[in-house]
């Protein structure tokens, strides 16, 4: 597969501070990759050396083909880039931002311009500071959505958006992945990611710990079962996948891991189901298993 | 210990401040910047403070007998282009009057910029950054942020004039002379803490309140440069805050009334600025900022277009004092040699000053240095907006397109180079223009005093050059670039006065100038002058081309 990304084995230190780990990433070309990660994971040091800002220490980074150290200027002819904190000139107005921009990356789309700016109702005539933040994110938006680029990559884009910008913002990312534009999207919208990204990569510690479709990443968690048996469960503890068993009476309920699903079934109902629920994993919980610290999910492993 | 300085500004104490809910929490604040100013405030307390008392030491031994002493006085004490820099000579036949009158004037200017500067960073650039509405939610009163940045300039201006007091009657100088220096210097500074109060009320930016600040300083200073220079108007000293102070007479029969000047001044500047504080709202100024253009003109294509933007108003600034320098010094270059005389020490004076023949002719050379010593403070500040920029997180975007890291360095060294360029030369065509016309002589005069003003140049771009290589291969520490400016201009300025060596003299490029009009053209200096400010710029740029941004 063609990749408009991909890095393997990145290493970045500041200092004494180690902020990438040996990460890896790959987005297709023409996906939507969601890239997510607590804070402090590493998001925007990659996003950075994506953009040839920072220098990597070790690993292999390939952008659209080209090194982004080497090749910056002429790779970034063929993106566009939304920080997560944007910063304007305080004597130019949000349009000349816009057009500025636009034209420094080899000109952008008039008609698209008016077009977004009016959808993101946007006032153009403001000068820096006098933008809110969210109405300073909306101008790097503006600018990045209306050059004619294939590579978006974009850093938490949507940090102080209100709801129904939100939904505008979905809704213009969706057209651009029709149009065939790659996009790499760090975000901790969950609804977001979930409506947008055809995959994502989950880092933490400056290290990729998951990556793969949404529907990959859910096969990779539990399912909570609750059922009410014809008699005593057993067996059920001696099954390595089965978490957090509760047994009163014939009532049981626990949680197992996907792969383990068919066999545990198996012993129920070799028991006799009178009545069962079962609970997929919400997407919430998914993200906090992966949040949450390493000792965390050893623990959870090992018991 | 620094760990836990921070830890008690930012954790609330209960009980500061209950006073007035207008002033609560003024206590932490102040710990908060002087733990911020940890190392910039007492460095320049004690680079200010101690310079006085150097110079004094070095007194005795360069003039050491009497007759020595009376030549001084005859001399360099009725010497116009000196007074025009230093103030009037009270007393140069002691060592404190000497002391006075060569640091009564430029002492208390370097105190003032370091007050604006504190005031305006700890107000208004706090304001800049989303800081202030960060401490203002919590238990912070309206007033005290200005009221710390107030102390805490305060505290600095204080502890400078009480290291002069006590370092000069340490040198072995009378007390009251300098309990009189140092008090007046003090008071200089905290009548520019007033200025600043009221500047960062006005403007809308920190720059902007700086320069505003920094503009009625060079005002004053000017006002007694010419007041001083001149005997028929010399009442213009006394519209100027560091014209009272070298009027404390400090050493020759010290005025004291004076003082009461300087702290009157300071109270109603304060009072004012004070005032004016309720009448906006947080982050905005008393000038409302106006709506800008939906689309961007055509011609704001290319980062050179929008470093333009970013650099005219200072650019014009500049532009306008140096040419407003430049022709209050040549209108006063003719009257300078009548206003000497003709006595022997003179002419011998003239011909140590490194000069010639002519005064007239020295007195032009000394003001190309001058004003190109100032120019290389130009070239710091332009040169630092490029980092001012990347700590603002805006050059991230623009290197994100296809502008490179050079094209983007290059855009901001335009303004660096060709700015340095065109202020040192509005300085030099006013001069000569003023003077060509005072002596009928513009065709002559015009190219020899834009000759003086232009050779300068090379020197000013070494110190750009340093400035970049400091941009390059210490960012974090890039404020440094000041200092190496100021070092230079120190050396220069001041080194020949306290008898440095020659070694230390050659430190400051301003040094290796040829002194036109009056010594002989000579290419060999410019010329390395010149490599090695493009061997600077080119280290300084190779080390950016290469490193992490941010």
């Amino acid at each position: 597969m063609d990749n408009a990304i991909s890095i393997s084995g990145l290493h970045k230190s500041f200092g004494r501070t180690k902020a990438l780990d040996g990460l890896d990433l790959s987005v297709a070309t023409g996906e939507v990759h969601g890239f997510l990660g607590p804070n402090g994971s590493g998001k925007s040091t990659t996003v950075r050396v994506l953009l040839g800002l920072l220098r990597a220490d070790k690993g292999t980074v390939n952008l659209l083909g080209g090194d982004p150290w080497h090749d910056a200027a002429s790779l970034h002819r063929r993106l566009a880039y939304v920080p997560g904190d944007v910063s304007l000139w305080p004597n130019l107005s949000g349009g000349e931002v816009i057009d500025l921009l636009g034209r420094l990356r080899g000109g952008l789309d008039t008609k698209r311009r008016q077009e977004l700016i009016e959808r993101f109702d946007l006032d153009p005539k403001k000068k820096g500071r006098t933008y809110s933040k969210g109405n300073r994110q909306k101008v790097a938006i503006v600018a990045a959505l209306a050059s004619n680029v294939e590579l978006l990559i974009m850093d938490e884009p949507t940090a102080g958006l209100d709801p129904l910008m939100e939904a505008t913002f979905q809704y213009a990312i969706s057209e651009e992945r029709e149009k065939g534009r790659t996009v790499l999207l760090s975000s901790h919208i969950l609804a977001e990611v979930e409506a947008l990204c055809d995959r994502v990569s989950i880092i933490r510690n400056g290290r990729t710990v998951e990556t793969g479709t949404l529907a990959d990443l859910r096969h990779l968690t539990r399912t909570t079962i609750s059922a009410e048996l014809a008699g005593h469960p057993n067996g059920l503890s001696r099954l390595e996948h089965v978490h957090d068993l509760k047994i009163e009476g014939n009532h049981v309920r626990f949680d197992v891991e996907t792969s383990a699903l068919d066999e545990a079934l198996r012993q129920l109902s070799s028991i006799g189901v009178r009545s069962l629920t079962s609970q997929p994993p919400t997407l919430e919980e998914l993200f906090l298993r992966h949040y949450t610290d390493t000792s965390d999910s050893k623990a959870a492993s090992a018991s | 210990m620094t760990t836990s300085t921070l830890d008690r500004a930012v954790s609330p104490t209960p009980g500061v401040g209950t006073k007035g809910n207008l002033l609560a929490g003024t206590g932490q604040l102040v710990r908060l910047a002087l733990r911020r100013d940890r190392i910039v405030l007492p460095l320049w307390v004690l680079v200010i403070g101690v310079m006085a008392a150097a110079g004094a030491g070095a007194y005795e031994t360069l003039y050491p007998t009497q007759a020595e002493r009376a030549a001084l006085t005859a001399t360099m004490g009725s010497n116009p282009s000196l007074t025009l820099l230093y103030g009037p000579a009270f007393d140069l036949s002691t060592a404190g009057g000497f002391t006075a009158w060569r640091y009564g004037t430029l002492l208390p200017l370097f105190l003032a910029l370091a007050c604006i500067f504190t005031v305006t960073r700890h107000t208004r650039q706090e304001e800049d950054t989303g800081r202030q509405e960060l401490l203002s939610s919590t238990v912070v009163g309206r007033y005290a942020p200005l009221t710390a940045a107030v102390i805490t300039a305060g505290i600095g201006a204080l502890a400078t004039g009480l290291l002069m007091v006590v370092t000069l009657a340490g040198a072995g100088l009378p007390a009251a002379g300098s309990v009189a220096f140092g008090l007046g210097t003090a008071l200089v500074g905290l009548v520019f803490v007033g200025v600043a109060t009221i500047a960062v009320q006005l403007g809308e930016y920190s720059r902007t309140a700086n320069g505003i600040a920094s503009a009625v300083l060079g005002a004053t200073f000017l006002f007694r440069a010419v007041g001083d220079s001149a005997t028929d108007i010399s009442w213009l000293s006394w519209l100027s805050p560091i014209g009272w102070g070298t009027q404390v007479r400090a050493y020759a029969d010290e005025r004291w009334w004076v003082l009461v000047l300087l702290a009157g001044a300071a109270l109603l500047l304060g009072t004012i600025g004070y005032r004016l504080l309720p009448r906006r709202d947080v982050g905005l100024s008393l000038i409302p900022a106006r709506p800008g253009p939906a689309e961007a003109s055509p011609g704001l294509n290319s980062v050179l277009a929008l470093s333009w933007r970013l650099h005219r108003g200072a650019l014009i600034g500049w532009l306008i004092g140096f040419a407003v320098m430049g022709a209050l010094y040549g209108s006063l270059t003719a009257g300078i040699g009548d206003l000497l005389g003709d006595s022997a020490q003179a002419e011998q004076m003239i011909q140590r000053m490194g000069g010639s023949e002519s005064i007239e002719r020295a007195f032009i050379a000394a003001t190309a240095g001058i004003t190109a010593m100032i120019a290389s403070l130009y070239a710091v500040q332009a040169t630092l907006r490029m980092r001012a920029e990347e700590v603002g997180i805006r050059v991230e975007p623009l290197l994100a397109t296809r502008v490179s890291r050079l094209g983007w360095a290059a855009s901001h060294l335009t303004f660096v180079l060709l700015g340095t360029a065109l202020i040192q030369t509005t300085a030099g065509l006013f001069m000569g223009l003023l003077h060509g016309l005072r002596v009928n002589d513009v065709g002559e005069q015009l190219p020899s005093v834009l000759g003086a003003s232009v050779a300068q140049l090379p020197a000013i771009w070494v110190v750009a050059g340093a400035a970049v290589v400091i941009f390059g291969f210490l960012p974090k520490a890039a404020t440094t670039a000041w200092a190496v400016a100021a070092l230079f201009l120190l050396i220069s300025m001041f080194g020949p006065a306290v008898g440095a060596s020659q070694a230390v003299l050659n430190v400051s490029p301003f040094q290796h100038v040829p002194k036109l009009p009056s010594a002989d053209f000579t290419a060999t200096p410019l010329v390395w002058l010149t490599v090695v400010a493009l061997a600077l710029l080119g280290a300084g740029l190779a080390r950016f081309r290469t490193r992490d941004i941010g």
